[in-house]
């Protein structure tokens, strides 16, 4: 059966899905914030609720708009090369990391699997500029990509206990930053003290789909020093607005 | 206001949730039961945030005169050793001391008050959404913030959902995933619910062998909704609740419909389930019947000590004041 994207399929009585690809594609996943975005600048009449995800735009809808808001997605889906489209304003992270030793003890692993030396690979993690994919599993936990082929590792077999909130993880071209204390079967090659969620921050979840993030390499005390410093429990990240 | 004076584990605030932030990640979570909101709403008027008592034993004291709606599964209630109706809204003077124990009917239970009970708002809902960090189950001692209210005492006609049954699903865009056959066995199927179970989703069992599509290990991670029907990688289903995770990967053989997901989140261990796929349309043009709520008549078989009754509920009560 060959399936043909991008596709509008129900979710559910009262949702929509438009499917941009069925694996994970940079392409697809910008045409999703881009999409999402275009759907907000004009939201439909019935929607109650867009999302974007990996490769996916979540429509939600009243019960009885079903039909007009398929509609409307054709239409806008129709318009234009969603993956040519400009990005949305978005943010610029900067949120520092500790990389390897306690902070990081699956770096050397890692590296070797990527084929650079701990150097290279900090020298490498900590200038990838990379967009937030799509948030999930915990509040505000961002999934961030795509980092360059040689990131192309695969998950363990067996799972890490547990990694830190803060941890920051790899495996398959993409970073996590994980959003609690959790389990894991991606590799933990350094730590940050970003707090993705804490909802007594104006602004709970800091991270937006689309945000683009860099890890800059600081030292184990830097790290601490600049996280005790913030109030917000952003661990020391700065941002800026890009248009 | 009203004080917990003992309490078991996991009663928290629920009310209708938080919807807007699935792009962030955050399930809109809310109570388990809708069905049991309408039904409050039907007896209250407005509710916003009430308890959801997932079978966990409860002792208030009434520090106000307060009328309360007891919907959801029915559980053992009364006030100063006085029997109360459940599916029902009942004035209560305050200094009342409230009890409920847990029944055999049901996960989720349900106390509201006229206007709800106050409690910090985060993200425009003051639901408690344990697994994001959001608010606290109740302890004893915690002090519980609402109005006053007064009104008649009143029931309301419960929907049927509490002993397991048909469960209507449509179809998701993985259910074309698994072989015709297998879809036809799924809905020929008599699970069971599981003991295992929370406000994520619940597990069902059955004695035939599990489901599962082609190549599901390699699908892209994308939306799920509460509701839908998803096969892990044992093959096993697991209907997913209001705090289920927002992405996924494993694929959803179906997703129960709205009308249908009290009963799915309601049913107790061992609670007979089955599945049929219905068309989308059929699903959509479901309308669920408004509750119906009649006076309380006080029949003397619901009644403890007739003494003891207040059979004037809705005057205010001289015992005390706030």
């Amino acid at each position: 059966m060959s399936e043909t994207f991008p596709r509008i399929e129900p979710l559910g009585e009262a949702a929509l899905l438009v499917r941009f690809a069925p694996r994970l594609d940079d392409a697809a996943n910008r045409a999703c914030v881009a999409f999402r975005a275009g759907l907000q600048a004009a939201l439909p009449e019935g929607v109650t609720e867009t999302a974007s995800s990996l490769g996916s735009v979540l429509v939600r809808h009243d019960p009885g708009a079903a039909d007009a808001v398929k509609s409307a997605l054709d239409d806008l889906l129709a318009a234009r090369d969603w993956s040519a489209v400009d990005p949305p304003e978005r943010r610029l992270w900067q949120i520092p990391c500790s990389y390897g030793g306690d902070d990081g003890p699956q770096l050397a692993e890692a590296a070797a699997m990527a084929g650079l030396s701990v150097d290279a690979a900090i020298a490498a993690l900590s200038s990838a500029r990379v967009r937030v994919l799509a948030l999930g599993f915990a509040p505000g936990m961002p999934y961030l990509g795509i980092l360059p082929e040689a990131w192309d590792l695969p998950r363990q077999t067996g799972l890490t206990p547990k990694v830190p909130e803060g941890a920051l993880v790899v495996a398959v071209r993409q970073f996590v930053l994980f959003g609690t204390e959790a389990p894991t079967g991606w590799r933990q090659v350094g730590r940050t003290l970003f707090g993705c969620f804490e909802p007594s921050r104006t602004r709970p979840i800091a991270l937006s789909p689309g945000d683009e993030v860099t890890f800059p390499s600081v030292s184990p005390g830097e790290l601490r020093d600049r996280a005790a410093e913030d109030s917000d429990r952003l661990g020391g990240a700065t941002w800026e607005v890009l248009r | 206001m009203m004080e917990v004076v003992s309490c078991g584990p996991l009663i928290t605030l629920q009310d209708r949730g938080r919807p807007g932030h699935l792009s962030q990640g955050l399930a809109e979570g809310g109570a388990a039961d809708r069905q049991a909101l309408r039904e409050a709403e039907a007896l209250l008027g407005t509710i916003g945030a009430g308890l959801e008592i997932p079978g966990s034993p409860l002792t208030l004291r009434l520090t106000t005169d307060t009328r309360i709606a007891l919907t959801g599964a029915e559980m053992s209630a009364d006030v100063d050793g006085r029997p109360l109706v459940w599916h029902a809204a009942h004035p209560l003077p305050a200094g009342s001391v409230l009890r409920l124990r847990p029944g055999t009917a049901g996960i989720y239970s349900y106390l509201h008050v006229t206007g709800g009970f106050d409690a910090p708002e985060v993200l425009g809902s003051r639901a408690a959404h344990l697994i994001a960090n959001i608010g606290a189950p109740l302890a004893p001692g915690d002090r519980l913030d609402h109005a006053p209210s007064v009104g008649a005492a009143s029931r309301v006609t419960p929907a049927d959902r509490f002993g397991g049954g048909l469960l209507r699903i449509v179809e998701t865009p993985q259910t074309r995933l698994f072989p015709p056959d297998d879809l036809t066995r799924f809905e020929n199927t008599a699970f069971t619910r599981d003991p295992r179970g929370n406000r994520q989703g619940v597990r069902l069992a059955s004695n035939g062998a599990g489901f599962a599509t082609e190549g599901q290990l390699n699908l892209l991670s994308d939306f799920i909704l509460p509701g839908d029907v998803q096969m892990t990688g044992d093959g096993v289903p697991y209907i997913l609740g209001p705090e289920c995770q927002t992405t996924g990967g494993y694929p959803r053989i179906g997703t129960v419909i709205a009308a249908d997901l009290p009963r799915a989140l309601q049913a107790l261990p061992g609670a007979p389930l089955r599945f049929r796929f219905v068309p989308l349309a059929e699903a959509r043009a479901l309308t669920v019947p408004a509750p119906q709520v009649t006076p309380l008549t006080r029949d003397p078989a619901e009644m403890g000590d007739l003494l003891g009754l207040n059979l004037i509920g809705g005057v205010v009560s001289a015992k005390e004041t706030e």
